[in-house]
């Protein structure tokens, strides 16, 4: 039976139900069991944000809370999925990427390759992402064009609970490293998720809302900006169609380039940075593959090429809004041809 | 409805879930004269699109909501009414239309009830009146209740109303009580057991008709009539094309052109309609059980049992509805209803004829309740 849930919730239900389904599936991180070593409850914590909260108490020490060294047990978790194991690693931020970086573009990413297809190293890498959460630069930033521009590494960054549950449990599933990316804003997003466990398999775009006039190509908490965008316009009678990549490795462009070929206005956008980013990217590939479909300038939308601000007031603005995307639709419409 | 002469034209409640509707488009002019059942304006809601058809003959005066216009349940979309009605008092009506607000008891009570039978946990929806002997509506192959969405509630205002998702479909659990139709029909009176309902009339669309069947053959008291509506059991035939794709297809581009074989129609398969069902099929376990259920109904692409061709003699009120261009299962099956059965085929209609040619089949519903 489907019922609302939070994105964090669907993120616990995920792991709690491949961790019942297989016991190959086993958890490391800072402080998501929390409490060891203490007098009081082991499942204190359950993560900085509470994500793996109750799951201790199910499956005991399956999860394993870890020193404050990334590198050492994200390190571990390849390792030991490369022996067998389905391991998810937590790293809380993932700004903190840096410190355990060879594990993961280094290692992890090439081994299926260097090992001449035989060694699967079946991988979750789990963390925070975005912007929006008064965390300041080293906590807030969307580093997803990093990981994407690895070969060997599959890139997840979901907008809904719905998709959360299941393409987390795709991830477990899935015999390849995974990046995935949770937007901390959209942790206590509600939607309706089935109780019982499902897939939804990598490298397929959703369209979340149909429209003629104009694409926006997008993923994660611009998701919902761009449907802000779309109920905007749609009051002045332009139709938005709004696609949700869901995975940016592997990357479903066949959707973005059909719908490009109905409406022949593209509007790319991306909270991270804007240069090498995922809406240049899609940019790059359309004009490739789809120009003669174009009728206007693609345009994109990005946070600015600065560090995350402090301030929350120059944080917000920093954010890509819906306002900037309706401009942006309509500057396309605008320098288009019939 | 009609006061001072004026006929409200509003915005339909399709299904227990829908809220409000989109109109996407009007199909007739002001001041065009409407017959019963004619398409008035399309409304999408999130769940699919369809034609609004008119209750009441009449003189369409205004179309009060435009395209593009979303609306809630029971909104005004139009009026009808006759030359000697003033535009004065139509403005006036228009102007004091008051969107009736949801009765109470709409929201106060579930949607649906989950009632466990055999250890699996069985997703079901009632409505209608306390009293009567209520009509059960089984759904088909990789369906679900929803595919009533147009009737329960029509139907609902005459009878007390029964729909249930079966074992291993919709939002039931997704397993089976096993895979032939006595599996499955013996299921589905242990489901009105749990439920304390002692006798029903049937309704069953493609396989739920064979499952509807198989009941009333092996449980006559059990059943006061039987609707049979595309259904399987009258005949070998069946597209096995379509159970194929629809057992393998993984993504919304195998699964819309399968999908679109369900309907007369095709432009009905909504993008929402399509993720409905594949939300059903990424259920673990799913595809196994689809895949097991096709492999014993229809082995080598033929219907491996035909319960509703021995019905005669049960002297059980029997009605068959088909949609003529049905794609799944051929409408000559009618011809295999038993003696004395009311059939009718439908044009412009195809597998899901319920849905396709909702105001017709709920009519002829009625009538065949009415009379068993």
């Amino acid at each position: 039976m489907a019922r609302k849930i939070s994105m964090k919730q669907a993120i616990n239900e995920a792991i709690d139900q491949e961790m019942a389904r297989d016991p190959s599936v086993i958890m490391m991180g800072e402080d998501i069991v929390g409490g060891a070593g203490g007098d009081g409850e082991r499942d204190a914590w359950g993560g900085v944000l509470g994500v793996t909260k109750g799951l201790y108490a199910k499956h005991g020490d399956r999860l394993l809370d870890t020193p404050l060294s990334e590198s050492a047990y994200v390190g571990a978790a390849v390792g030991a999925a490369a022996c067998g194991m389905r391991p998810i690693a937590e790293l809380m931020f993932v700004d903190f990427m840096g410190v355990c970086f060879d594990q993961i573009y280094n290692q992890a990413a090439k081994f299926r390759y260097m090992f001449g297809g035989k060694a699967e190293t079946p991988v979750v890498i789990r963390a925070m992402c975005g912007a929006g959460f008064r965390a300041a630069a080293q906590h807030s930033q969307m580093l997803t064009p990093l990981f994407t521009h690895i070969p060997g590494l599959k890139v997840v960054c979901p907008s809904t609970p719905y998709d959360t549950k299941g393409l987390l449990i795709q991830s477990i599933r899935d015999n390849d490293p995974v990046i995935f990316l949770e937007h901390k804003n959209l942790y206590g997003f509600e939607g309706e998720v089935p109780e019982a466990s499902y897939a939804i398999p990598f490298g397929e775009a959703n369209v979340v809302r149909e429209g003629k006039h104009a694409t926006v190509v997008t993923y994660g908490l611009m998701v919902h900006r761009a449907l802000d965008a779309a109920a905007a316009l749609a009051k002045d009678g332009v139709e938005l169609e709004v696609i949700d990549l869901r995975t940016l490795s592997p990357l479903d462009l066949d959707t973005v380039l059909e719908s490009v070929e109905k409406t022949g206005h593209l509007v790319c956008v991306d909270e991270a940075h804007p240069r090498c980013n995922i809406a240049c990217d899609i940019s790059a590939q359309v004009v490739q593959q789809a120009f003669g479909a174009l009728k206007g300038p693609i345009e994109m939308v990005s946070a600015p090429h600065t560090p995350v601000p402090f301030s929350p007031v120059l944080e917000d603005l920093y954010i890509p809004s819906a306002a900037q995307i309706v401009a942006a639709v309509r500057r396309s419409l605008a320098g288009g041809r019939q | 409805m009609a006061e001072h002469g004026i006929t409200p034209i509003v915005m339909p409640k399709w299904g227990l879930e829908m809220r409000e509707g989109t109109v996407a488009d009007w199909l007739v002019d002001e001041g065009a004269r409407i017959s019963v059942g004619q398409p008035i304006l399309d409304v999408e809601t999130d769940k699919i699109s369809n034609a609004v058809e008119a209750p009441d003959p009449g003189l369409l005066r205004r179309r009060v909501a435009q395209a593009g216009e979303t609306l809630p349940v029971k909104a005004l979309l139009g009026v009808m009414a006759e030359p000697e009605v003033s535009d004065a008092d139509l403005d006036a009506y228009i102007a004091a239309y008051e969107v009736p607000a949801a009765a109470d008891g709409d929201d106060a009570a579930p949607l649906y009830i989950w009632t466990t039978v055999d250890g699996l946990k069985v997703r079901h929806a009632r409505r209608g009146p306390d009293t009567g002997v209520p009509v059960l509506f089984i759904h088909g192959f990789g369906g679900d209740l929803g595919n009533w969405l147009f009737n329960l509630d029509a139907i609902a205002e005459v009878a007390p109303v029964i729909a249930l998702d079966l074992p291993g479909h919709g939002q039931s659990d997704p397993r089976l009580p096993g895979t032939t139709l006595t599996d499955l029909a013996s299921f589905v009176a242990r489901f009105l057991d749990a439920i304390d309902v002692p006798r029903v009339h049937v309704v069953g669309h493609s396989m739920g008709g064979a499952i509807a069947a198989q009941l009333a053959l092996a449980q006559p008291a059990r059943v006061a009539s039987l609707a049979l509506v595309g259904s399987a059991g009258l005949g070998s035939e069946i597209n096995s094309g379509y159970i194929d794709g629809f057992v393998t297809a993984t993504s919304r581009r195998d699964l819309k052109p399968v999908v679109e074989q369900l309907f007369d129609n095709p432009a009905l398969v909504t993008r929402q309609l399509v993720d409905e069902l594949l939300k059903y099929k990424r259920l673990d376990g799913v595809p196994e059980l689809l895949g097991a259920l096709s492999r014993t109904l229809f082995t080598g692409g033929r219907q491996a049992a035909q319960p509703a061709l021995a019905l005669e003699g049960l002297g059980l009120p029997v009605a068959v509805v088909w949609g003529a261009s049905d794609r799944i299962i051929p409408a000559s099956h009618a011809a295999n209803a038993p003696p004395g059965a009311r059939v009718a085929v439908l044009p412009g209609a195809g597998h899901m004829v319920m849905m396709e040619k909702a105001s017709d089949f709920n009519a002829l519903l009625r009538g065949h309740l009415a009379e068993s």
